[in-house]
């Protein structure tokens, strides 16, 4: 009985998806600055995006790191307040600021109480405009960086990474660790962090969403506050990134008893036009959850692995479709054959409509689920922007999705899906798995 | 700045549980006749529901000899039932747009799906379901046996940091089966079966057993009709034993161990000593705690070992203090230093042993007590943003020997406690007798390898 209730409903259920109704508001500050808001004034907080395009990509030439090491150094003093000066102060406001670099972006994550608003306003406006970069806290920071790095030499997940970044992007910013190298990182200076700052932190490539307890008007006036006095123009943005990336096998022998691999080949651009029909047939392949072919057959029929994922990255200048998995040593070449094996299913055989139906429906309904919390609605907001995306892009999104058709992913799966350009990466002691290079 | 939180991975996985306060608005408790336990916090905000079942059955409750059996359960909860097949719950709930996904602890089990407020109704008809009709076959033993030994490669033998906390917890516990990991020690995993996952499942799977929590857009008096139509008809597990588990000895030798492993690029310290958790009615001393775990290790510019040791004397490059309140039995206090190049652990150890006796000695600052109670505070605030976390808050409160009225006195006790509470705690729990210390390093030599 219960059987026939649950194949009924998960039918019906197939039209509706909850809808969230979220008002996107674009604000222009006086000073000309914009920002993407939505009010919400049921908690009395407000979160706040910041993101300044280029990123760790915009490291001056030999200077690898200075852009990490620089956004790291924002929380450690500014104005008058040494590094212990400036956390108490922030501490004391119970709020917090969140400085992170990326390959395509510095980003900044505040969020604030609406009763001590402005004076948060006001010391995150010193950390972005008159940070300090005093050289012990330079010492102390580049000390962490410098542990980052060492660990991450011995890490199979990042050597992986790193490897298979090196094989595709020849010299482009994008084929080394934005943390650097010990030696680049040893190198750099106090100036240098000055310098990195106005190369990234400018007007000419900012981007700002806010949601929670704060009106347009009190946005606007925030905003100039906060990034008027930043440089109107930076550094020169990075160039595209060359994709030297060729099908085969690489080894990275390394005492561990799981092999971690990465894998990939040429992705696709996020404005691309069959942009939408690839993100659908990713999900079918190896998106999240338990349903792709992929956890299917690696996982769920083999036991091989715990995990095993494939996924666009759509970068500002590169573009890659990967996956990972990680199978003890004597099985990741049968885990291996069983990727292989699957990707040239898919560019063989497409999907199917069943699939491409679940496929749909997951992505439909999962879609407003992402909007259920002021921080979460403006990371999302942040990026829509970044991707130049148009401000009613939510309410458009879902029929991009139920518009992709079979014949979208059979084109695109011949376009993208080639078993004989896929990569791989091994890190380990991997037993049956031949090098091809 | 965030760094090294990696290392420490394995711990978060098994210990962490999101420590703050909450408001006691929009929080409604039920309990059915059968003895499920219910708890609905409401968020109008988006149409969106988490659903969550929790088991008051962890790792700790395992029987000897089937370490990892919980977790193991966990995996196998996901194929079929009298009335669903091998993954038909999962592919459901994907087919509607939503997750789904479980955890394992020591103290306890839990299932949820996170998907629109309007298909609340069909994930209770499949976790009621699940929660008495499991039907397991001898091939997904075998396959999905594979999958959590994978697991285990992933999270543990891949990971030195993580080796190294096995030991640690083991040598902690002299008899609480807290010394025992998670997942599993591997020779145990490798042998467990479908009768092992079976008396597991009958024993605790029951609604006598559990707690639901359900947040997002939801009336709580819909939920409870739903939830007595779904989850009302199912049968308590009889005489269901009273979770009593081996307790801890008096511990009267401080441990000290040493782990060494060619994959370690940092070396660190880490210190644990035995600590009280929280009990029903009885919080006070774990709100010290957690007062002094922040003293100690919450931020690292304005905590005592941050100060000392990476802005004052310049030996670390990274440090913490951790406890864990929310624990059925006794549980931890502990802290980290990871020294800078050049730095032996044994100086930083020396270090962290002068930062715990200057501050017994010098007592607290004022002003770093009146912040913290100034962001303990406005957690209650921010809190709400994350009903999802709220959800968890609670079901690992009441799963861990809590009540709803301990979560909600729990901000109000924190905000009590005075700098003489956290003195007197911290005299309490730095008894160097019930402490176990750590070392993780390289080979002393490295080893010659082809």
């Amino acid at each position: 009985m219960i059987r026939f209730f649950i194949a009924v409903l998960a039918f019906v259920t197939l039209t509706g998806a909850a809808q969230a109704e979220i008002k996107i508001r674009e604000v222009t500050s006086p000073g000309g600055i914009t920002a993407w808001l939505v009010e919400q004034h049921s908690i009395p907080f407000t979160a706040l995006e910041i993101r300044f395009k280029g990123g760790a990509s915009l490291d001056a030439p030999g200077k690898r790191g200075e852009i990490n090491l620089m956004t790291a150094l924002l929380e450690e003093g500014a104005a008058d307040m040494d590094s212990r000066a400036f956390s108490a102060a922030r501490d004391s406001l119970a709020a917090s600021y969140e400085f992170d670099a990326y390959d395509d972006a510095v980003s900044i994550s505040a969020r604030f109480l609406s009763e001590n608003r402005d004076q948060a306003v006001d010391l995150l406006r010193l950390a972005l405009q008159q940070p300090r970069f005093d050289p012990d806290a330079i010492e102390r920071v580049r000390g962490q960086v410098l542990s980052n790095i060492r660990s991450d030499l011995k890490d199979p997940n990042k050597i992986a990474a790193r490897v298979f970044d090196r094989l595709a992007f020849g010299e482009h910013p994008y084929a080394s660790s934005y943390n650097g190298t010990p030696e680049s990182v040893a190198a750099l200076t106090r100036d240098d962090m000055f310098a990195a700052k106005d190369r990234v932190m400018a007007r000419d490539r900012l981007y700002v969403s806010a949601v929670g307890d704060i009106t347009p008007e009190a946005l606007g006036a925030l905003l100039d506050r906060l990034l008027g006095g930043l440089p109107a123009t930076g550094a020169p943005m990075p160039h595209q990134a060359p994709f030297n990336l060729t099908g085969g096998v690489t080894v990275v022998p390394f005492d561990t008893p799981q092999s971690v691999v990465v894998f990939g080949e040429k992705g696709i651009k996020r404005d691309d036009p069959d942009f939408f029909a690839a993100y659908v047939m990713n999900q079918i392949l190896g998106g999240s959850g338990f349903q792709s072919r992929l956890m299917r057959e690696v996982r769920e029929k083999r036991g091989l692995t715990y995990g095993v994922y494939s996924y666009l990255v759509p970068k500002d200048y590169a573009e890659v479709f990967m996956g990972q998995v990680a199978s003890a040593n004597d099985k990741v070449g049968q885990a291996l054959q069983v990727i292989r094996d699957q990707w040239e299913r898919l560019a063989r055989d497409g999907v199917t409509a069943k699939e491409l139906a679940d496929a749909k429906t997951y992505m439909t309904g999962a879609y407003p689920l992402r909007f259920d919390g002021n921080g979460p609605i403006a990371n999302i907001m942040v990026g829509m922007q970044m991707q130049d995306l148009p401000i009613d892009y939510i309410a458009t999104r879902n029929a991009k999705v139920e518009a992709v058709t079979l014949e979208d992913i059979r084109r695109v799966a011949s376009r993208l899906v080639k078993p004989e350009d896929l990569r791989f990466v091994v890190v380990g002691q991997p037993e049956d798995v031949t090098v091809q290079n | 700045m965030r760094l090294l939180n990696r290392i420490f991975g394995l711990f978060a996985i098994i210990w962490a549980i999101v420590p703050g306060a909450v408001l006691a608005d929009d929080v409604s408790a039920f309990t059915l006749k059968n003895g499920l336990q219910i708890v609905v916090i409401e968020d109008h905000r988006a149409p969106v529901v988490v659903h969550m079942v929790w088991y008051r059955a962890g790792a700790a409750d395992e029987d000897p000899g089937v370490s990892g059996i919980a977790h193991f359960l966990e995996h196998l909860m996901f194929k079929a039932t009298d009335n669903m097949k091998s993954g038909q719950l999962s592919a459901t709930v994907a087919a509607n747009g939503g997750s789904d996904n479980a955890f394992t602890t020591q103290d306890y089990t839990a299932y949820f799906q996170r998907v629109a407020a309007d298909r609340l109704d069909l994930m209770m008809t499949m976790e009621a379901d699940r929660m008495r009709h499991l039907k397991l076959t001898e091939d997904d033993i075998r396959t999905e046996r594979q999958v959590i030994i994978e697991e285990r490669n992933m999270r543990i033998e891949n990971d030195p940091g993580a080796l190294f906390s096995e030991q640690r917890i083991a040598a902690q516990f002299l008899n609480s089966p807290y010394g025992t990991p998670v997942i599993g020690w591997k020779h145990e995993m490798e042998a467990l079966s479908r009768a092992d996952a079976l008396a597991f499942y009958r024993k605790f799977y029951a609604p006598n057993d559990a707690v639901l929590v359900v947040a997002g857009d939801v009336d709580p008096a819909r939920v409870l009709e739903m939830a007595k139509s779904h989850y009302g008809p199912l049968a308590p597990t009889p005489d269901l034993p009273e979770r009593a588990r081996p307790q801890e000895p008096p511990q009267t030798a401080a441990r000290r161990l040493t782990f060494r492993d060619p994959r370690v690029a940092q070396p660190y310290v880490m210190r644990t000593y035995l600590a009280p958790e929280r009990n029903a009615g009885d919080q006070k001393e774990a709100a010290a705690l957690f007062l002094l775990a922040q003293l100690f290790g919450a931020n690292s510019a304005t905590s005592l070992l941050g100060q000392k040791l990476q802005f004052e004397k310049k030996i670390a490059v990274y440090s913490s203090a951790f406890y864990s309140d929310v624990s059925l039995d006794p549980s931890t206090f502990g802290m980290v230093v990871v020294p800078r190049d050049g730095v032996s652990l044994k100086e930083a150890e020396a270090a962290m042993d002068d930062v715990i006796a200057g501050f017994l000695k010098d007592g607290i600052d004022k002003d770093e007590f009146a912040r913290l109670k100034m962001q303990l505070r406005a957690d209650a605030i921010y809190g709400k943003d994350d009903v999802q976390a709220l959800a968890r808050r609670y079901g690992a409160a009441l799963t861990s020997g809590l009540t709803v009225a301990d979560v909600q006195a729990w901000p109000d006790i924190l905000q009590a406690v005075t700098e003489d509470d956290v003195m007197q705690a911290a005299a309490r729990v730095f008894d160097r007798r019930h402490s176990v210390t750590g070392w993780l390093e390289k080979p002393l030599f490295q080893e010659v390898t082809q």
